[in-house]
């Protein structure tokens, strides 16, 4: 299988503040990867630098062979990589259904005129635009919520919407940040059970950023350990789990013993 | 049971007290005196008593909630000790102007003041006819507090229509007694003979019509909304067709009824509708603040005015047709507004708004700038613009004008509502909720900018092009920053992102002061005093943009809202 992105040498300094070093990294088409690692060790700022948000200022992201680094965050997403938010970002006074519309926005071409003018194109493509945040509703199981503002959701029903609205981009790699933060144990499973699907059934390859260690146990086909923006470890989750100097800077020395036990 | 008998009389003073200082304000301001001359009601109750009376009941409102844990009796005693508190302070104002003569710092404290204040009585019997009054008024607040909501509610919109229609009685009167069946009707309405406002029956008929429309439309509304739903699709757009036709009708016959003055007063309105619905679409749809519209609508109106300018005194003269010059006038502050929006487009919100408000005071000094005079005639401005004309319609007078501007209203507002529920509109509204989002969205933050600075510049535009036509002549002074304020203020109060919202904002901050001449003096205290209210009370305006129920219709549906009713 070949890497769909590969980061070789990505340095990202704030002042003076080293937040990723010397950063390589490749991620399998269509396979599951977790980044994890204590708090500000870059986890983070390697997202944005992938998604565009931050400019790395030494080292290159390819993705499928196409440089990110130079690229703003609409041209990125257009390439075909998609995010969510650790806070969740959706835009709070539009409709879930306007929110996963305005996902779509790259794949729809209808301007100005077309939109003044409501021309057969646009409508049809407006059509076809609605018929498929309807079935991303549908797929993420927020069918009937179609109508609420986006900030009157629940938290749960947020999370997944905000996925909807990454996936109506079709992207080849989909970027989460925490995706279970602030959930209880079901609303984890069902999660992750979800996230399965989304490799399963849509085919797509999935970079996630996760604290909670029986999601990324279970999830991860390969994991990533940094700390202080530097890569210390990588690997399959069993061999994460017996690195010493993962469970030395990541666990701490105490909880030695409960990163035997994965979920 | 202590608790719900609690009473927090603190509470209903400070209450009381807040009430007080604003009635105090507006008595020493002179509105009460300076609208005491307007009776709402004919010979019972002017308009100055009328805003006396709704510091009161305000306070008494409040006093009424917040002296007890839940509304109660007790609440009627909260109301009435916050109005006791507030006609309080205005008696002792009456106690002072009496000996001491204050007309040196505040010249509204005059004898005529206290003439109103103690209901011409002179102080002994007046002074407690007004302490009575108020803890009256305050009862009344209080007893509205705890009246049932739909009571409560039909009955403050009667008062509001009574006092809306008294205000308005004159122009009412004038405009409407060319139609004998009608004229009747307002006779026996207002007061007879040289009499301001409502007659006393009328009041009654008034409150009693809008009172009980209202109760109606709130038990039945609903099965009456349900009816029309279930009639076949086939007649209930007949009845969508009908109502819009019906709409359209009024508003192309309106300038026949309402004569020269009124129609001059509804095309400023319209001119600022044009406006509003520009602005909306940079300000309420992609939430960048501009604080220097005016600066498109001057430069529409200049370039109108160069172009089909006969004025000699300019070094140089197009001669063109408005028709001509009406493209190129939009054109060109679709241009600037591009070109106005490039270097801001890494700024956002309050840097925005300063950067903006620079652009459009650089435009008015240009325009006075005697760099600029021989061509746009510096501050002699430009005379002598073309007027449009249609075969032998000419726009020259207010009522051929109307139609004019009401064209260009419909034509912004039929843009800006396709925009609206398009994929631009959306990238709009994305990049107002989040802009870093947006952008990871795959939304391209330039275009979509320079697209929203450039379709409310059009509008901006075509306003000042009509406005140049229309008045005739140019003056830079005509571009002030309160214009763009004006704009902006009247967004918000209507309601930002909101197209009807435009319409209403328009009505209540532009038509209501020039209907009201008593107004004018006090039109920005009166600006400040709505725009502090509705933040407090109503941020999202008085026609909140609605949310589109689209999950469960097709997109040919969404075509045919209800809202699309011009305002008259």
């Amino acid at each position: 299988m070949a890497p769909i992105l590969t980061a070789r040498q990505v340095t990202k300094r704030f002042g003076g503040l080293t937040a990723v070093n010397n950063l390589d990294l490749e991620i399998q088409e269509r396979s599951i990867h977790s980044v994890i690692g204590p708090n500000g060790a870059g986890k983070t700022t390697f997202f944005n630098c992938v998604t565009g948000f931050n400019q790395p200022e030494a080292g290159e992201i390819l993705l499928d062979g196409h440089h990110l680094e130079r690229l703003s965050p609409d041209r990125i997403t257009q390439l075909g990589i998609a995010r969510t938010y650790q806070n969740i970002r959706l835009f709070a006074n539009l409709t879930a259904l306007e929110n996963i519309l305005v996902g779509q926005h790259p794949r729809l071409k209808s301007g100005m005129l077309g939109a003044i003018f409501n021309t057969p194109g646009t409508q049809r493509e407006e059509a076809k635009a609605l018929a498929e945040a309807r079935r991303l509703l549908a797929f993420v199981g927020l069918t009937g919520k179609g109508d609420h503002l986006a900030r009157n959701l629940a938290y749960g029903d947020q999370r997944r919407l905000e996925i909807a609205r990454a996936l109506a981009s079709k992207p080849k790699l989909l970027l989460l940040d925490e995706p279970t933060a602030g959930m209880n144990p079901r609303e984890t499973e069902a999660m992750t059970a979800f996230i399965h699907r989304l490799r399963d059934e849509l085919g797509l390859t999935i970079m996630l950023i996760e604290h909670h260690m029986g999601v990324v146990m279970g999830i991860s086909e390969r994991i990533t350990v940094l700390d202080y923006g530097e890569k210390i470890a990588e690997g399959a989750p069993v061999e994460i789990q017996t690195n010493p100097r993962v469970i030395e800077a990541y666990l701490g020395r105490e909880e030695a013993e409960a990163a035997g036990e994965p979920a | 049971m202590t608790k719900n008998t609690h009473f927090n009389w603190l509470n209903a003073l400070r209450i009381g007290l807040i009430g007080g200082v604003v009635a105090l304000l507006i008595s020493l301001v002179g509105m009460v005196e300076e609208f005491g001359q307007r009776d709402i009601i004919a010979g019972v109750i002017s308009m100055g008593q009328t805003l006396l009376i709704i510091a009161m009941l305000m306070g008494g409102h409040f006093a009424a909630a917040r002296s007890v844990d839940r509304p109660g009796p007790l609440s009627l005693a909260g109301g009435a000790l916050a109005g006791l508190v507030t006609s309080g302070m205005l008696a002792v104002l009456v106690l002072l102007i009496g000996p001491l003569n204050m007309r040196a710092i505040l010249p509204n404290a005059s004898p005529a003041l206290i003439n109103i204040l103690t209901f011409e009585q002179g102080p002994v019997p007046g002074l407690f006819y007004l302490l009575g009054a108020g803890a009256l008024v305050g009862v009344v607040a209080g007893l509205l507090h705890i009246l049932p909501p739909l009571v409560r509610q039909a009955i403050i919109l009667a008062l509001f229509w009574v006092a809306l229609l008294g205000l308005l009685q004159e122009l009412l009167r004038v405009t409407l007694t060319n139609m004998p069946a009608v004229g009747a009707a307002l006779s026996w309405m207002f007061g007879s003979g040289t009499q301001k406002g409502l007659s006393v029956p009328g009041a009654i008929a008034v409150a009693g019509v809008v009172a009980g429309g209202n109760y109606l439309w709130a038990t039945r509304g609903a099965q009456a909304q349900a009816r029309v739903r279930a009639m076949p699709p086939a007649r209930q757009r007949a009845l969508q067709w009908g109502s819009l036709a019906l709409a359209i009708a009024v508003v192309l016959y309106l300038p026949n009824i309402l004569g020269p003055y009124l129609s001059e007063v509804a095309n400023n309105v319209g001119l600022f509708i044009l406006m509003g619905l520009g602005l909306n679409i940079v300000v309420g749809f992609a939430g960048l603040l501009d604080l220097g519209y005016v600066a498109f609508f001057a430069i529409g109106a200049y370039v109108m005015g160069v172009l089909t300018s006969t004025d000699t005194e300019l070094a140089y003269r197009f001669n063109l047709t408005f028709w001509e010059a009406l493209p190129i006038a939009v054109a060109a502050s679709v241009l600037f507004g591009v070109i106005l929006g490039i270097p801001v487009l890494k700024m956002r919100g309050d840097y925005l708004a300063i950067v903006t408000l620079g652009f459009g005071e650089i435009i008015r000094i240009l325009a006075l700038s005697d760099f600029l005079k021989p061509y746009i005639g510096g501050s002699q401005g430009i005379v002598q613009v073309g007027r449009g004309q249609i075969s032998t319609v000419v726009f020259d007078r207010p009522q051929t004008l109307y139609y004019l501007i009401v064209a260009g209203c419909l034509l912004a507002l039929f843009i800006s509502r396709r925009l609206r529920d398009s994929r631009p509109g959306r990238a709009w509204k994305a990049m107002r909720e989040d802009e870093d989002v947006a952008q990871a969205m795959g939304i391209n933050l330039v275009a979509t900018k320079l697209l929203a600075f450039g379709t409310g510049a059009a509008f901006s535009g075509l306003s000042g092009a009509i406005f140049a036509s229309k008045i005739g002549s140019i003056y830079p002074h005509s571009f002030s920053l309160l214009i763009s304020i004006n704009v902006l203020s009247l967004i918000i109060v209507g309601g930002m992102g909101s197209l009807p919202g435009v319409f209403v904002g328009a009505l209540v901050l532009v038509g209501l002061p020039e209907l009201l001449r008593e107004f004018s003096e006090y039109r920005l205290l009166m600006y400040g005093a709505l725009l502090i209210v509705m933040m407090l009370t109503r941020p999202e305006g008085f026609w909140p943009e609605a949310t589109h129920k689209r999950e469960f219709h097709e997109a040919a549906a969404s075509e045919v809202a209800p809202e699309s009713a011009p305002a008259s």
